[in-house]
């Protein structure tokens, strides 16, 4: 009897300690990006499973291999998510109401540029179509077929995407700043992407297309939207909804523009 | 999987997110001045982030590329298309690909019906909107446009017509639809091409195309294999724009209904 009682007081203490605590949230905050991470990927798996076992009918050829990728995946983008959530997200939403309180447009502006910049160097997506475009590059015959030039390749595109979506945020700052009408100047993009398509070589035009949509997902997006939301809600005169969004709309046009340019430049 | 492998991932990766290290930690302590709160999390989250994208990177090259490549390969294999049919004078048309069509239909739509981001923006609107928008409408509209995009890409690398014609004719659409749709749903509309294309999406997306450009007799991976992720990130936002003309037209037809 009492040597249950001393049982159940020590596992009480444990349940109460602070160790226990720690051990406990921080397993319950890795639980919610985990089950993100598998909803991101399940529908891919359904997809495949379904066209391979009932359409194909054939068996996934090594598939420890591809499980064990998958389960690196699942891993690696948990952990991803869960840092950004506890490092990059709130510092940064928190230096940009900062600064768009702090009212100087100058460093406003360098901000905003940087933080484009710099997420758009770190998306998972972006390093993953970069080196598959210079792997295909080099295998067509456009660059030279090293390792060196491959990844000079590869640098180059992110970074010349990782150029124009700093320009895009800069651009998208002015704009919210002064408040002029977003379709007007996503329009006139538009043109300039038509009009340097017709000079572009045919074999970047792909790529550039795409490096639009690539390089505004995981880390971009919520940042950006936070400095959008925060600038305009902290603007006497300035709507959130109608101004604080269309800052990912821009960061998709201009690397077309950048990219073909690279393009251009390079083959 | 090789330890020197693992090793110079770790390496890049570091190099990719240290722009952002700089940027943050130089505006922190010289512009804005201040210490920075809960320093010892902040520094975890790096460390997670860093670990996170080097094991994604990792697995990215052993399943999500070779998945993709793999689907490509085995729908647009001669065996399967004339399975059961007899193979006519060796051309393939078009519309043989159909499974192709249907593959790239069923990624597109199911991938993005189930995006977080997507999820988010989707009950955001539906708020501001003040019920004229329904959150499920919303979604099914970005999925459809998603899953359409990625369906006429692939037709596109097939056919091997120039990407470009696709996409300045929806630009025209677009910015025809700019004109009349209502105007707060136009940021979120442009948004919304962006927003759905997620991390494990594009990889798989991406080496769908290039499997087929390889595969499909007569194309040029460098030119053809590219561009899906465009048609992906297009599509939504005319998707987003008719579905919200769509659903202001009924709520004025509601309206001018007579009592009874």
């Amino acid at each position: 009897m009492g040597c249950c009682a001393a049982g159940c007081a020590c596992r009480t203490a444990f349940l109460k300690s602070k160790s226990f605590a720690l051990l406990n949230t921080s397993l319950k905050a890795l639980a919610r990006p985990l089950i993100g991470s598998l909803r991101d990927l399940l529908p891919v798996i359904a997809v495949v499973v379904f066209f391979q076992l009932i359409v194909l009918q054939q068996p996934l050829p090594n598939l420890a291999q591809l499980l064990s990728g998958v389960a690196l995946v699942v891993l690696g983008l948990t952990l991803f998510i869960q840092g950004l959530e506890m490092g990059l997200f709130p510092v940064g939403e928190s230096l940009a109401h900062a600064l768009a309180r702090k009212g100087s447009l100058f460093w406003l502006l360098i901000f905003a540029f940087s933080l484009g910049f710099g997420t758009t160097i770190a998306e998972p997506a972006l390093i993953a179509v970069a080196e598959e475009a210079s792997e295909v590059a080099a295998e067509a015959g456009a660059i030279a077929n090293s390792q060196s030039v491959q990844e000079a390749y590869a640098d180059g595109l992110r970074l010349t995407v990782a150029f124009a979506v700093g320009f895009a945020i800069l651009i998208g700052v002015i704009r919210i700043v002064n408040g002029w009408p977003m379709h007007w100047m996503i329009m006139g993009g538009y043109v300039l992407v038509v009009i340097i398509t017709s000079f572009a070589p045919r074999e970047i035009i792909g790529i550039a297309y795409d490096s639009g949509g690539v390089t505004t997902s995981t880390i971009t997006v919520p940042l950006v939207t936070a400095l959008g939301v925060g600038l305009a809600s902290s603007i006497r005169g300035r709507s959130p909804m109608i101004d604080g969004f269309g800052l990912i709309a821009f960061a998709s046009v201009t690397p077309i523009i950048f990219v073909m340019i690279f393009g251009m430049v390079v083959h | 999987m090789q330890w020197s492998e693992v090793l110079q991932t770790l390496l890049d990766t570091a190099g990719d997110i240290l722009p952002i290290i700089v940027m943050i930690a130089a505006f922190q302590f010289v512009v804005i001045r201040r210490p920075m709160h809960n320093l010892r999390r902040v520094v975890i989250g790096f460390t997670y982030v860093l670990i996170g994208l080097t094991l994604f990177l990792l697995g990215l090259e052993q399943a999500l590329f070779p998945l993709g490549r793999l689907m490509a390969t085995q729908l647009t294999d001669p065996a399967f298309i004339y399975s059961g049919i007899e193979q006519i004078a060796g051309v393939i048309h078009w519309t043989d690909y159909y499974w192709v069509y249907i593959f790239a239909f069923a990624i597109g739509f199911s991938t993005t019906i189930a995006e977080p981001a997507l999820m988010a923006v989707a009950i955001k609107a539906a708020q501001v909107s003040g019920g004229a928008i329904h959150a499920w409408g919303l979604r099914i509209a970005v999925a459809l446009g998603v899953a359409i995009g990625i369906t006429l890409g692939a037709y596109r690398i097939v056919t091997g017509l120039p990407i470009h014609y696709f996409i300045i004719v929806g630009y025209v659409l677009v910015v025809i639809q700019t004109f009349y749709a209502p105007r707060r749903i136009i940021p979120l509309a442009y948004d919304s091409g962006g927003v759905t294309t997620s991390t494990v999406t594009v990889p798989v997306v991406a080496a769908l195309g290039l499997g087929l450009a390889e595969t499909v007799p007569g194309r040029n991976v460098l030119i053809d294999g590219f561009g899906l992720i465009a048609f992906a990130s297009l599509f939504p936002m005319m998707s987003v724009m008719a579905y919200a003309q769509i659903s202001e037209y009924r709520a004025y037809r509601q309206r001018s209904k007579p009592p009874e």
